[in-house]
């Protein structure tokens, strides 16, 4: 098992510091808030898709370490590809974060977001880091907004 | 030298170490490995072995429903929940037992009283007074009565220490206030309200006064006679006690004024289809089954704390705290928030820009348990302008050692993110 301070040390912290695509898309053709009441991290996503693919990504807001760099990491990942690869993509993150895909054994397409398997073992964590991935998915179905927290709850 | 001041103060002393021996869970918990620094004991307080063999012995001894039967356990288990209430009595200073009704928690006892007194006595264009400090269960239930009533919700501000500022309480109090509902102690920011003036200040204007003392019993001495206030309500788990326990002070006569807040079996003197008679105080506020063992845990666990001594416990909390606040203080970038004049248990604080959850699962690392998040407290960070802080809370077990561990571990936190 990996613990919190190696997870924070290799990618958390680089992330965290420089956070990639932070902003917002002046020509977005999807937007999306997502909030995460127990923690109090509140993210924007504007992003812009063209011929079926994400052209653009962006991101802003107040987050714990841990959302900003999930947040971070995913638009530098999904830049580029096509809409349903990516909702595989979100699909698979989900699994993983939960602990539903075990990255060491089982087919995924995560590539390098498998740095953040180590937060299934800090389970009041795992929602900071899925809320990106979560308000992606709400922004491609025009959900103007989403919680963590309700219906929409990504976990339970 | 008089002679006042030659015998003025041997500070009460606490033995930690053997008090430390009391809590099993202290020695039997190593969170990631390393010994268990437990400092969020605002959100709850561990047991000790006195109330856990209570509650063995009563489960084992001495269980049957209350006041229901003619056999012998059912007898037995009577006099040790009536037992129980004498000690809440007790520890309250309460002049009858009537005027304790055991309850679920403090949430609950606020809830008691929003039913049976506001529910009855407030109405339209009448004004209930609470502060800024409130927890979210002294407040979520009077914007719920002042919804259906058409009352008026008026909150006391703070100040940039957290204090409440008295002139503000005075000019809020007034001929509609139908009631003042405040925190005795703040779990945010460990402020202590001064209640007894504030009380004074009410009854003034002939307002009856409830106090949430849900954070105030483990670290201070109560005694609802001097305070002279209506209600006062408190949960037994953050004194040591079992979740689910809890009691209700309040004046007789006010109870006795006040509607039945549940209904069903024991609150009854005799039901017919057309007419149900309550039965006298307390009893009119028990319906149902209650938690018998946890209502006896709780009595067992008021009496381990009288034993020890609450000016023994706020005396060496006060060292604790005032010990923490001042290396806290020496740690580039920390900021505390909350620096009330009088404060107990509590250290709210914000690492540099580091998100308090962040910093809260780092500590875990080290073992360090503290509560990270708005703390059921919401205005309060507003009014602060953070999202969240991070919160060690201070009880009788902790020690000057866990406080250097807290400290150190913080560092290590701000220079991770340095
Ligand atoms: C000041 C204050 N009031 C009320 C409560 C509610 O207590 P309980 O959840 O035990 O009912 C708390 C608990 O955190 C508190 O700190």
């Amino acid at each position: 098992m990996m613990d919190s301070k190696q997870l924070y040390q290799e990618v958390i912290l680089d992330h965290n510091r420089k956070p990639r695509n932070y902003g917002a898309l002046a020509d977005a053709t999807h937007r999306s808030e997502g909030l995460n009441p127990l923690c109090g991290d509140h993210i924007w996503l504007s992003l812009k898709v063209d011929g079926g693919a994400v052209a653009g990504i962006a991101f802003e807001g107040q987050s714990c370490a841990i959302c900003k760099a999930s947040a971070s990491m995913m638009t530098t990942v999904v830049k580029g590809k096509a809409v349903g690869d990516v909702e595989t993509l979100i699909g698979e993150f989900r699994a993983m974060a939960t602990g539903q895909l075990e990255p060491a054994t089982q087919a995924h397409h995560l590539g390098r977001l498998t740095v953040f398997a180590g937060i299934k073992d800090l389970p009041s964590r795992v929602k900071c880091a899925i809320l990106p991935w979560h308000t992606l998915h709400a922004a491609f179905v025009q959900e103007g907004s989403t919680t963590t927290e309700g219906e929409a709850d990504p976990v339970s | 030298m008089t002679a006042q001041t030659a015998l003025a103060v041997t500070p009460p002393t606490l033995d930690v170490e053997r008090i430390r021996a009391d809590f099993p869970i202290l020695r039997n918990v190593h969170p990631h490995g390393k010994p268990l620094v437990y400092l969020d004991n605002a959100a709850s307080g561990q047991m000790p072995q006195p109330v856990i063999d209570r509650l063995v012995r009563y489960q084992t001894h001495e269980h049957a429903n209350i006041h229901r039967g003619v056999h012998t356990l059912s007898e037995t288990a009577t006099a040790a929940y009536e037992d129980a209430r004498r000690r809440v009595q007790k520890f309250l200073n309460a002049r009858q037992e009537r005027e304790i009704v055991f309850t679920s928690g403090c949430t609950e006892g606020v809830n008691l009283v929003m039913h049976g007194y506001g529910r009855r006595f407030i109405g339209e264009g009448d004004e209930i007074v609470i502060t800024w400090l409130e927890h979210h269960s002294n407040i979520v239930p009077w914007q719920m009565l002042c919804e259906e009533r058409g009352a008026k919700l008026k909150v006391v501000p703070i100040d940039d220490r957290g204090d409440v500022i008295l002139e503000e309480y005075e000019r809020l109090v007034g001929p509609r206030t139908k009631l003042v509902a405040i925190t005795h102690v703040s779990n945010a920011l460990g402020t202590v309200n001064p209640v007894k003036q504030m009380i004074a200040m009410a009854h003034a204007h002939g307002v009856p006064v409830l106090i949430d003392g849900a954070q105030a019993v483990p670290h201070v001495a109560v005694d609802v006679q001097d305070l002279d206030c209506e209600f006062y309500a408190f949960s037994g788990h953050k004194i040591f006690g079992p979740t689910g326990s809890g009691a209700l002070y309040g004046k007789a006569e006010w109870l006795e004024k006040m509607q039945p807040f549940k209904g069903g079996g024991d609150m009854i003197l005799s039901v017919t289809f057309e007419k149900t008679t309550y039965n006298a105080i307390p009893a009119k506020f028990e319906a149902g089954t209650p938690p018998i063992a946890a209502m006896i845990g709780l009595g067992e666990a008021l009496d381990y704390v009288g034993r020890i001594g609450l000016d023994a416990i706020a005396a060496h909390e006060h060292e604790l705290l005032a010990y923490a606040t001042e290396k806290m203080s020496a740690v580039d970038g920390v900021r505390l928030i909350g620096t009330a004049r009088q404060k107990a248990s509590v250290l709210s604080f914000y690492v540099g820009e580091v998100h308090p959850h962040d910093v809260g699962t780092l500590l875990n690392e080290d073992g360090i348990a503290v509560r990270t998040g708005h703390h059921c407290a919401q205005p309060v960070m507003q009014r602060f302008k953070v999202p969240a802080t991070a919160r060690a809370s201070f009880a009788l077990y902790n020690t000057f050692e866990e406080v250097d561990a807290l400290v150190a571990s913080v560092r290590k936190v701000q220079q991770l993110f340095a």
